[in-house]
């Protein structure tokens, strides 16, 4: 057998090969220019901010028919560290790999018995980054046994795959050739420790999914529709592939 | 402006010029008054890049013009224009006899050449501002200061937009 | 719903010269991009937005689609007088953003550990 092959099989077998040695990886700030480094830094005008003060607002606002506000039963936001680099997380109920943001909506409807929220809607990308604001500074980590270990060998498989009429795999560009030049742009490793993160070009702050579904569109391939499984299967992959990197909230990005 | 009608290289140099801009995606190359309109994916129009004089000239008629006592900073390179911070000082000593009242920042190539106007006086004390602008390619911005004797001071930078503000990105 | 945050010193002493940082919510909409349908997003900017302090006009900026949005604005004031700083702008759709802060400025002989 050639060595690509074995390779090619370790890779998708149960081995968890890191392309990127933990030693070398690094959050897209570090790939970012001199401005966006410190639009992210300048703790009073970080263009998240005005999501970051959305969302904790929104955390002690009462709603739904339980006139309940999420601190009515999680406590202050403060209160939620560590909960985002628990996510995607398989959720007991359904047995599906939940993102963050799954949860939030599931909580909303279950628990305040309030309306769900869209997608990517303001008051959705608002309230995830208030919880993930809670996160800031610790190292990202993910739970990749039990019943989760099929969602993360689908999720390195997504990643190792050739897709779209430009025939790129996520690895092509971001473990092979980060830090060279895309066009005018360096690529980045394609870490996750900023999610949600506001990004320059849509004037916004965005989710991961928000993220991954541009890179479809990025390699011309046929894009998941919101909610699929395997864009949380890719998430789960990546919290693995960033592991130890530190929760950057808000992050800006071009 | 005299107009001309278009001569064959003309039209080949406008279809080039087109096409150019259609696969490089916001790059428009300047041109004379008389060329066509140049839709592009987000329907902008006449898309070149103005001169000094006309960049100035909305604010400044026959009152004196100096290039001194303002410091405009931008970045040399941009990395997405979309948002870009933009800064000036004015030395200025602010007071009733001898201050600023209004500043303007000035694009040369935006589809809309005034990006703000400010209004100050003696109150401010000093006649530093600072924003966020949005740059449509490499262009000359210009921050121009009116003083109260009613003439103009001004400082200009050239930046380089390596990622055009206005054309859309999915 | 446009709300905003603003930075301003601790400790503003009469006569100092001080540094005011807003930063506004608003999405600066230029009308010249299209959302994910391809449809044109309206045109939707900030007209004018406006600094009182009690009731006199202390700083003024009309920008244009040429800022960027969540738009950031710093500006200087001289310190007179305490009183009601209210900001003020008006967009393109007419909604009106509001943000009040009670200005305390102390008498100039008050004990201070460092100046800005």
């Amino acid at each position: 057998m050639g060595l690509w092959t074995i390779a090619g099989l370790a890779l998708t077998s149960h081995a968890q090969q890191r392309l990127i040695p933990l030693e070398k990886l690094q959050s897209g700030l570090h790939y970012s220019g001199a401005e966006v480094q410190s639009l992210q830094t300048d703790e009073f005008a970080n263009p998240g901010n005005i999501a970051l003060d959305s969302g904790t607002k929104s955390w002690a606002k009462t709603d739904g028919k339980s006139n309940k506000s999420c601190q009515s039963c999680h406590g202050e936001l403060v209160k939620m560290k560590g909960v985002s680099i628990r996510y995607p997380a398989i959720d007991k109920a359904t047995g599906k790999l939940f993102n963050l943001e799954d949860r939030i909506r599931n909580c909303r409807v279950k628990n305040q018995k309030a309306a769900e929220w869209t997608f990517e809607s303001d008051e959705l990308v608002a309230m995830t980054l208030a919880v993930t604001s809670s996160s800031r500074g610790l190292p990202l980590q993910a739970q990749i046994d039990g019943a989760a270990k099929s969602h993360f060998e689908n999720g390195q498989r997504l990643f190792m795959t050739r897709q779209g009429q430009m025939n790129l795999a996520c690895t092509n560009c971001h473990d092979q050739h980060y830090g060279q030049k895309l066009y005018t742009d360096p690529l980045s490793q394609g870490q996750a420790n900023g999610y949600p993160l506001y990004r320059i070009d849509w004037q916004r702050v965005a989710s991961l999914e928000r993220r991954l579904r541009f890179c479809y569109t990025g390699v011309k391939a046929e894009t998941p529709p919101w909610g699929h499984s395997d864009i949380r299967d890719l998430s789960l992959y990546l919290m693995w592939r960033g592991q130890g990197l530190l929760v950057e909230a808000p992050a800006v990005r071009k | 402006m005299r107009s001309r009608l278009f001569s064959r290289r003309q039209s080949i140099l406008a279809i080039f010029q087109t096409t150019l801009a259609a696969s490089v995606g916001g790059f428009w190359l300047g041109s004379a008054k008389a060329q066509v309109d140049k839709l592009t994916i987000t329907g902008l129009s006449e898309a070149r890049l103005r001169t000094f004089e006309e960049m100035v000239r909305p604010y400044v008629q026959s009152q004196e013009l100096k290039k001194e006592r303002v410091t405009l900073s931008l970045p040399m390179l941009a990395d997405n224009g979309h948002m870009v911070p933009l800064s000036l000082k004015i030395d200025s000593p602010m007071t009733e006899a001898s201050h600023i009242t209004h500043v303007y920042l000035i694009s040369q190539r935006n589809p809309v050449p005034l990006m703000a106007k400010f209004v100050m006086g003696p109150w401010s004390g000093r006649a530093d501002l600072s924003t966020r602008v949005r740059l449509s390619g490499n262009q000359n911005v210009i921050a121009l200061a009116r003083l109260s004797d009613g003439n103009f001071i001004y400082d200009l930078q050239e930046v380089v937009v390596t990622e055009a503000a206005c054309v859309d990105n999915g | 719903m446009s709300s905003a945050r603003l930075q301003i010193p601790p400790r503003i002493l009469q006569g100092d010269v001080f540094k005011v940082r807003l930063l506004v919510n608003h999405p600066m909409d230029s009308g010249f991009l299209r959302d994910i349908d391809g449809v044109i997003i309206q045109r939707n900017v900030i007209r004018h937005l406006v600094c009182t302090l009690n009731g006199r006009e202390v700083f003024r900026v009309e920008p244009t689609t040429g800022v960027a949005a969540n738009p950031l604005f710093e500006f200087y004031l001289r310190a007179t007088e305490s009183g009601d700083m209210l900001f003020r702008w008006v967009d393109d759709k007419a909604y009106i953003g509001e943000l009040r802060h009670t200005l305390v400025v102390e008498a100039a002989n008050a004990s201070k550990p460092a100046s800005n």
